[in-house]
């Protein structure tokens, strides 16, 4: 790893609300190729940490560069146009618009600007034929023309990842992607990424363990806002500190 | 321009901030506890000018007219919320703007019928009329000076009411979180009524003090309204305390730019242009106040939720 | 479930309508049928203009009236001008006065789209009440601007004494300036389909819809809210443009919040977000107001019962009614 130069880097990185420390010194770094998780008990601040990542939140200090890019001051949807594709915890759709219009959206944005007023969406190859491409690698080609609304939890899940793999991101943020899904589905996505490791390194949210234990080159453990232990799975599996803090909650 | 002059501009604007507080109060209250964006508001306000205006005719009694107009408001704040308000909680915002738009339409064209075009007149009662002679020799209606210390009297009721009392740990619970305070048992339905009649009678008060400096007229509780909006927006819609200090704010800044600009603008024009010029920018200044506000602090000065 | 070639012949039955009562009303000599319909156009105009940011984006604009009667201030002040041959400004440049309508409507849209820009500059930082009280309240601001502001009639309003002219049409014939207000509305509506099918189009209903998904493809909300709140000001003051021509008088009512109200009312009763909706609406409202008003002179009293119950027990309004809840493919 040490030859490669990291794709996204965060450096002491703090977020405060009010006297909650949220995000207290936390650095991380995500290389080429690799699955890095983040884990944690409920409330250690994971979801702060990837909204900070993804410009939903400004950090009160610290750094994140990505592709050699400071993010400060950018927003979502700067950081999204950066290469930063993202997931979300709780499925976040246009609910009325049908799976293929969702990724429609996503190559329409890949693929320039959004003021264009004249040409009609509905007959333009050069948004179907790329988003259905998409909808196929995640196995939703049959569900294309139905609202999203009227997707299964699976299926919205999926679609997210579809959106995502549209915009041919330089990195994935991925909010706990297996949340809710059945044994099954958390079996095939686990596949899935392993696979997609190789477009672009993702770093995870997840509290899936089998999951994260397969797929992860690397884990970092956040626990009331700081990084109490990083390493490979091994390490990370036989810290004492980690066992205590967070395996040990879950095992009891 | 005297200082006396000045002020007694600056207690008008005082006078004119209180009294866009008692309408504000109310307005911040239900948008608070049950998220609703009341049109029809100016209406109540209305309602309460018209009582106060009907009843101190008749009986002769300035006192009693008071009381019939917070009772009046009050009342047809409850029927309001009961027959139709009480529908709109969980709608959005866009329902609940055309509905209470409704109201208006109902409530303006219905007083019109009932009274009449033509304003009321409603005097001062005699206790109350004539100046009174403040520190410094400065002469100021006795009145509106009245309608000041009201105004500050409800502040401080309103606030030992929300931080001291029963009801005002539920209004305060009924904020922060709708489905314990459900969950609690407590009878959400009616703690609704009684807010919204609480805003109501508020509302009604305002009318009935202003309605015996102006006229009493339909239509009358719509430029309020409206004020009343801006004020809420600059302290923050939910927040007591903003729709105070908003309300002082944009009376002394509306009172004062209309009192001050057309002077600042004879410095370099003839009389006639500086008047026109400074009267025109006065009735912008409270909106590009607002405005500013907005720029540095989106969600008002004292913003209610997170 | 939504039946689209239902939709698409009532919309056809609307326009064709529109345009027939016009010409019955002149062959019964019943002049002022010809005005009616000349109002249902040009009100739903305006309502076409707030059904763009309302309907596709979401945006529930409070204060198009500023863009409404900003747009007949354009169209007044202009041939009033013309009319007294005294040049608007000397300096830097000389602006006169025009009756051509070919110029003034690209100034009204002009100007109208100019204030939707610094309104919606700050309004769209917010949202939800926010977003509707601020608005109204910058209308207020321009309404207050106009009664007060004595150059141009202030609350006396600015009359127009002749109807500003269009190349080769008599627009004093009432039918004539009819079929220009028809035409307009017809091709602003074309134009708004085609909008909504676009690319901008679909990232305005997906700002609706969600704009955490929207600004997480990497598309940022405020700056499509922003175009089409500007646009959609534009169609309204286009709007109110022609309502000046038609009344012959521009004055503040066209910028107080009771026209922010009927514009959205129109919108409403129509069914929010459907193309023809607006035309739905105003034709309803100008049916209701000839009928009601006819009898009593609180028909407005009647108007917000009816409001009400449409609000409380009817979404989707008349267009929502016959052609069944709206859906996006």
């Amino acid at each position: 790893m040490a030859d490669k130069k990291p794709i996204l880097t965060i450096k002491n990185l703090y977020k405060s609300f009010g006297a909650l420390k949220a995000t207290d010194d936390v650095s991380l770094d995500l290389y080429e190729g690799e699955i890095h998780a983040l884990i944690g008990p409920n409330g250690a601040g994971k979801s702060t940490l990837i909204k900070q990542i993804s410009g939903d939140y400004q950090s009160d200090s610290g750094s994140i560069h990505f592709l050699d890019q400071d993010l400060a001051g950018l927003g979502v949807a700067e950081r999204a146009r950066a290469g930063l594709g993202r997931t979300f915890q709780v499925s976040s759709l246009a609910l009325e618009f049908s799976a293929l219009r969702n990724v429609m959206l996503a190559v329409q944005s890949k693929s320039g600007s959004s003021f264009k007023f004249f040409k009609s969406v509905q007959k333009d190859a050069d948004l179907i034929e790329p988003a259905m491409q998409m909808l196929k690698e995640v196995g939703l080609e049959g569900r294309a023309d139905i609202p999203a609304a009227e997707l299964s939890h699976g299926e919205r899940r999926q679609l997210e990842v579809a959106i995502a793999l549209a915009l041919k991101p330089k990195a994935f943020l991925l909010d706990e992607p297996m949340a809710g899904l059945g044994p099954a589905g958390s079996k095939n996505l686990t596949g899935f990424l392993d696979q997609l490791r190789h477009q672009a390194p993702i770093l995870l949210v997840e509290h899936d363990m089998d999951a994260v234990f397969a797929l992860a080159d690397r884990i970092s453990v956040l626990v009331y806002g700081r990084i109490i232990a990083a390493g490979t799975v091994d390490e990370i599996r036989g810290n004492p500190l980690v066992r205590e803090a967070y395996l040990g909650e879950e095992a009891s | 321009m005297t200082s006396a002059l000045f002020i007694e501009q600056l207690l008008n604007g005082l006078q004119f901030g209180v009294m866009l507080f008692l309408m504000a109060a109310g307005l911040t209250l239900v948008f608070g506890v049950m998220g609703l964006i009341n049109l029809a508001h100016g209406a109540l306000y209305m309602v309460g000018a018209f009582a106060c205006a009907t009843v101190a005719n008749a009986t002769g009694s300035f006192s009693l007219g008071i009381a019939a107009s917070i009772a009046a408001a009050a009342a047809a704040g409850a029927i309001v919320e009961i027959a139709v308000i009480r529908r709109l909680y969980t709608r959005d915002h866009l329902d609940q703007v055309l509905a209470t738009f409704a109201l208006i339409l109902i409530f303006s064209e219905g007083t019109r019928w009932i009274f009449g075009s033509f304003p009321l007149f409603l005097d001062v009662p005699e206790l109350l009329a004539g100046p009174v002679m403040l520190p410094g020799g400065i002469q100021y209606p006795l009145y509106r000076l009245a309608i000041i210390l009201v105004g500050g009297l409800v502040a401080v009721g309103l606030y030992l009411l929300i931080a001291k009392t029963r009801l005002g740990i539920r209004i305060r619970a009924g904020e922060s979180d709708r489905a314990m305070i459900a969950a609690l048992g407590i009878d959400i339905r009616f703690l609704y009524t009684v807010v919204f009649a609480l805003g109501a009678a508020l509302a009604g008060l305002a009318g009935a003090l202003v309605g015996a400096i102006q006229s009493v007229e339909v239509g009358m509780g719509e430029p309020v309204l409206i004020l009343a909006f801006v004020v809420i927006v600059i302290g923050g819609i939910g927040s007591i305390k903003g729709a105070l200090v908003g309300a002082i704010l944009v009376g002394v800044v509306d009172t004062m730019g209309r009192f001050l600009l057309p002077q600042f603008f004879q410095i370099f024009m003839d009389n006639v242009n500086a008047n026109s010029v400074g009267s025109a920018l006065a009735t912008m200044l409270i909106y590009i106040l607002m405005a500013l506000v907005l720029i540095v602090k989106p969600k008002g000065l004292f913003p209610a939720h997170g | 479930m939504v039946n689209l070639s239902r939709e698409n012949g009532f919309n056809f039955l609307l326009a064709a309508g529109l345009l027939i009562i016009p010409f019955i009303a002149q062959s019964m000599d019943e002049p002022f049928g010809i005005t009616l319909a000349t109002r249902v156009a040009v009100l739903a105009l305006a309502g076409v203009g707030l059904n763009l940011a309302l309907g596709s984006g979401g945006l529930v604009s409070f204060g198009h009236a500023a863009f409404f009667g900003l747009g007949g201030y354009v169209a007044g002040i202009l041939a009033h001008h013309a009319l007294n041959y005294e040049p608007i400004m000397l300096s830097p440049f000389e602006i006169n006065g025009t009756t051509e309508m070919l110029i003034i409507w690209p100034l009204a849209m002009l100007v109208s789209g100019l204030a939707a820009l610094l309104i919606g500059y700050f309004s769209l930082r917010t949202s939800g009440v926010y977003f509707i009280m601020i608005t109204l309240a910058f209308a207020q601001m321009i309404y207050y601007f106009a009664i007060s502001w004595p150059a141009y009639g202030g609350e006396d309003g600015l009359p127009i004494y002749l109807r500003n002219t269009f190349p080769g049409v008599n627009t004093m014939d009432p039918i004539s300036f009819f079929l220009i207000a028809y035409v307009i509305l017809l091709l602003v509506i074309a134009l708004v389909h085609v909008l909504n099918n676009s690319r901008f189009g679909a990232a305005l209903q997906a700002a609706r819809q969600n704009d955490e998904r929207l600004s997480a493809v990497g598309i940022a909300p405020f700056n499509i809210r922003l175009v089409a709140f500007v646009i959609s000001a534009m169609i309204t003051g286009l709007a109110g443009a022609l309502q000046a021509d038609l009344l012959k008088f521009v004055d503040p009512s066209a910028l107080s919040w009771h026209m922010s109200g009927e514009i959205m009312i129109f919108v409403i009763l129509g069914g929010v977000g459907r193309l023809f909706g607006p035309v739905a609406g105003a034709a309803l409202f100008i049916l209701f107001e000839s009928i009601f008003g006819g009898m009593t002179e609180y028909w407005m009293l009647f108007l917000g019962a009816v409001l009400l119950i449409v609000v409380l027990f009817a979404r989707g309004g008349l267009v929502g009614f016959i052609a069944g809840k709206a859906r996006h493919g």
